[in-house]
């Protein structure tokens, strides 16, 4: 190969941390058309194509730079999308670092192509475009899906199967659909605009959705089961985890469900133009390591908070957050305060939280996570002055379809047990995945799962064999 | 869907609202509750159910004005639609047969408790009510309550109507006197349930108290409705809303309760400016 190698990714312009830690405006902002052609031709068009089987979803990476560094975006938007039903959520919030990019070729040597950038330029640019070229949907094959939550799993699915011909139609519990693209990654993230844009696509290509319809309560699934021939179950992890630590109620203390689904859905950093309150904290400590802290983490920022605390209980290199998202959150001017474990709260006279107080800790031997093992050290008590804290330390699944399914075998953490080679539960007719089953994890795992599930409930639906 | 059918006002400031919603109402079980969402901008807000009707697929929910987004629901006319309204959400009472039962509605909890001493007095028990309110022009729903009770007990604080006193000083009297009484339920204002537990503790009769803490997506994803019975934490809108009344820690409820009231004026002044002249 003659071609010289650019060694660094071409840069992708954002706002500079001193003006987007005021705002809610999205950071990165994107390639124009020239650098995503430049950042195109860096890629080997390798014929083995590692990265493909680095993406959950399995897209022809090659195939659609390609096109862009023949500056063919529209092919190269029709490749991506016949794999991607949702490029501009996955090109935002994928862990690439860790699938595609993570296996290119380059990156032995070089900058891995910065594979996400490019995704999320071609989706932008289709969406700029006045006439989006919708793909040809087969002939009805009669078969009703019903898809429980619309987050990226749910969206997944929906689009899989209706490009095949099937019925489906999405239940989402909230006002809207997206799952955790709407309550839960902050606009600044994944702005919500761009997840509206994704749902309004499926919704051309025949998708049907029912909002404000809570499966296991509206309906149940074996109500449902009467009406559909298959159901998907991408429920997520609904349910916040707390410390169960003395004063953990007191006011100012959120979850981060709450929190982030106030601002993110309930727009609360709009108040009073929105009427959903949110406590605009100054002194704001948020406990956890992973993105979820982070992205909380800078909400309290841009809600107006003088500091920002992250509390942690291992050291920076064991936090589960991408290295992008910790890097980011650093230059915002959030302060790390590791190897700290919370042990119990102060109030004041009409409990609000004043103080948190923390042990600090230190590692020990590596732990069944792969991960050093934080231990507490004696008598190392001292006091974190806060008016909001932010528990963010993970979550479950929701347990209210295993409460009102319970032929549906759920494993020890009321997660819903899944086949990873289909997606089937161990009732007949209905698929899982995503974070209801896994815990807490990612959204591009989600649609791994739905892309999984698609292809077996599709199967089921031709033989009739379970 | 969730088109209004018709609005009544029950007092000054309590109004019910009959609401289209076909899908809910199939679902529907005395103590359950639904959120909901009148535009865009609005909140989400959860309201109990006073009553349900399978044949003409309505619900009807009463709500008194006390913040903006109540007195902006209280402005819908006949033939809106309301945006959201999810449901039912939360556990239904226990029905059963106990035999005697106490149902103690204060407040704008008098709605709530009407379906449940309806299901109630239909599954054979004694149903002795109790419905109380500040004066007598607020006392609602006392011709349902006095058609599903055997007995009705009616209290005002002022002595406008019926007893003069708190729903708690007519429980005292009827413990007095006392038939057997298997089940006391109380729902309304927290203070009111609270001393209402603290007058059937020493009788070790099981009270059940509707809570009523804020609330966001009620769901169960947020733990906003945290509250704290028997020294555990519970989520209200899942594990509830409906507790035992001994060992609910009614500090924290009503300390909860206030987190928003800076926000809330703030929310109720700006809404007043610009609905002056039309309130």
């Amino acid at each position: 190969m003659a071609k010289k190698i650019i060694p660094k990714k071409t840069p992708m312009k954002e706002q500079s941390p001193e003006e987007r830690k005021k705002n809610f405006n999205e950071v990165p902002l994107g390639y124009t058309e020239e650098e995503a052609i430049l950042e195109a031709r860096r890629c080997l068009q390798c014929k083995n194509a590692p990265c493909i089987t680095g993406c959950p979803v399995e897209i022809d990476i090659p195939g659609f730079i390609g096109k862009i560094a023949e500056g063919d975006f529209k092919e190269a938007a029709r490749i991506m999308k016949d794999k991607n039903v949702l490029p501009a959520i996955c090109g935002r919030v994928c862990p690439q670092e860790d699938q595609c990019e993570k296996v290119c070729v380059l990156a032995k040597k070089f900058e891995p192509v910065a594979i996400g950038r490019l995704e999320r330029f071609i989706a932008d640019w289709e969406a700029t475009q006045e006439k989006i070229d919708l793909p040809r949907i087969p002939l009805s094959t009669g078969k009703r899906v019903a898809v429980v939550g619309s987050g990226p799993g749910g969206l997944t699915v929906a689009g899989d199967l209706i490009k095949l011909g099937h019925e489906v139609v999405i239940f989402e519990a909230l006002h809207k659909p997206g799952g955790v693209l709407v309550y839960g990654i902050p606009e600044f993230r994944m702005p919500k605009d761009i997840v509206q844009r994704e749902v309004d696509y499926l919704l051309k290509l025949g998708v049907k959705l029912k909002t404000s319809f809570i499966v296991g309560r509206t309906k149940s699934v074996d109500e449902l089961l009467k009406e559909f021939d298959a159901i998907y179950l991408g429920t997520g992890a609904g349910l916040p985890w707390f410390m169960n630590i003395p004063g953990e109620n007191y006011k100012g203390i959120y979850s981060a469900n709450e929190y982030l689904t106030r601002s993110n859905l309930m727009k609360a950093y709009l108040f009073p133009k929105y009427d959903t309150p949110i406590v605009r904290g100054k002194k704001v400590a948020v406990i956890g390591g992973g993105n979820v802290a982070m992205d909380s983490a800078r909400t309290a920022l841009r809600l107006g908070a003088d500091e920002v605390k992250i509390v942690y209980r291992r050291s920076e290199k064991e936090m589960p957050a991408r290295i992008e998202e910790i890097e980011r959150a650093k230059e915002e001017g959030i302060i790390s305060e590791i190897l700290t474990l919370p042990v119990s709260y102060h109030a004041n006279n009409d409990g609000w939280v004043k103080e948190m107080e923390c042990i600090r800790m230190k590692l020990g031997e590596v732990d069944s996570s792969g991960r050093r093992r934080p231990l507490p050290i004696d008598d190392s008590n001292f006091r974190i002055e806060v008016d909001t804290v932010v528990v963010a330390i993970g979550q479950s699944p929701n347990p209210l379809i295993p409460e009102t399914s319970p032929d549906i075998k759920v494993g020890k953490w009321g997660n819903i047990e899944a086949d990873p080679e289909t997606g089937k539960t161990s009732k007949k007719g209905i698929w899982a995945g995503g974070d209801v089953v896994r815990g807490g994890a990612t959204v591009i795992l989600a649609m791994g799962d739905g892309r999984v599930a698609a292809k077996s409930i599709d199967e089921y639906l031709e033989t009739g064999v379970w | 869907m969730n088109e209004i059918l018709e609005k009544s006002s029950l007092a000054y400031g309590i109004k019910l609202l009959k609401i289209k919603n076909p899908l809910i109402v199939q679902k529907a079980q005395p103590g359950q509750f639904v959120v909901i969402r009148l535009k865009e901008t609005s909140e989400r807000i959860p309201l109990t159910l006073q009553n349900f009707d399978r044949t003409s697929g309505t619900i009807n929910i009463v709500f008194q004005e006390v913040g903006k987004s109540t007195k902006e629901l209280g402005l819908v006319e006949v033939g809106d639609e309301i945006m959201d309204v999810v449901g039912p959400m939360g556990r239904p009472t226990e029905l059963d047969k106990f035999g005697n039962v106490i149902c103690i509605g204060g407040g704008v909890g008098t709605p709530e408790m009407y379906p449940v001493a309806r299901a109630l007095k239909k599954k054979g028990n004694y149903i002795i009510s109790i419905i109380g309110a500040r004066s007598k022009d607020l006392l609602i729903i006392e011709e349902e309550m006095r058609d599903v009770s055997d007995e009705l007990y009616i209290t005002t604080d002022d002595g406008t109507y019926g007893l003069k006193g708190f729903v708690t000083d007519a429980l005292k009297e009827i413990l007095l006197r006392s038939k057997k009484i298997d089940r006391v339920l109380a729902v309304g204002p927290v203070i009111m349930m609270k001393a209402v537990s603290e007058v059937t503790r020493p009788y070790k009769i099981k009270t059940l108290v509707s809570l009523n803490p804020i609330m966001l997506d009620a769901t169960g994803m947020c733990g906003a409705c945290r509250v704290e019975v028997g020294g555990e934490t519970k989520f209200a809108c899942v594990d509830g809303p409906e507790f035992d009344g001994h060992l609910v820690n009614y500090e924290l409820l009503l300390q909860r309760l206030s987190t928003y009231l800076k926000e809330e004026k703030e929310s109720m002044e700006l809404f007043l400016k610009s609905h002056k002249g039309g309130m």
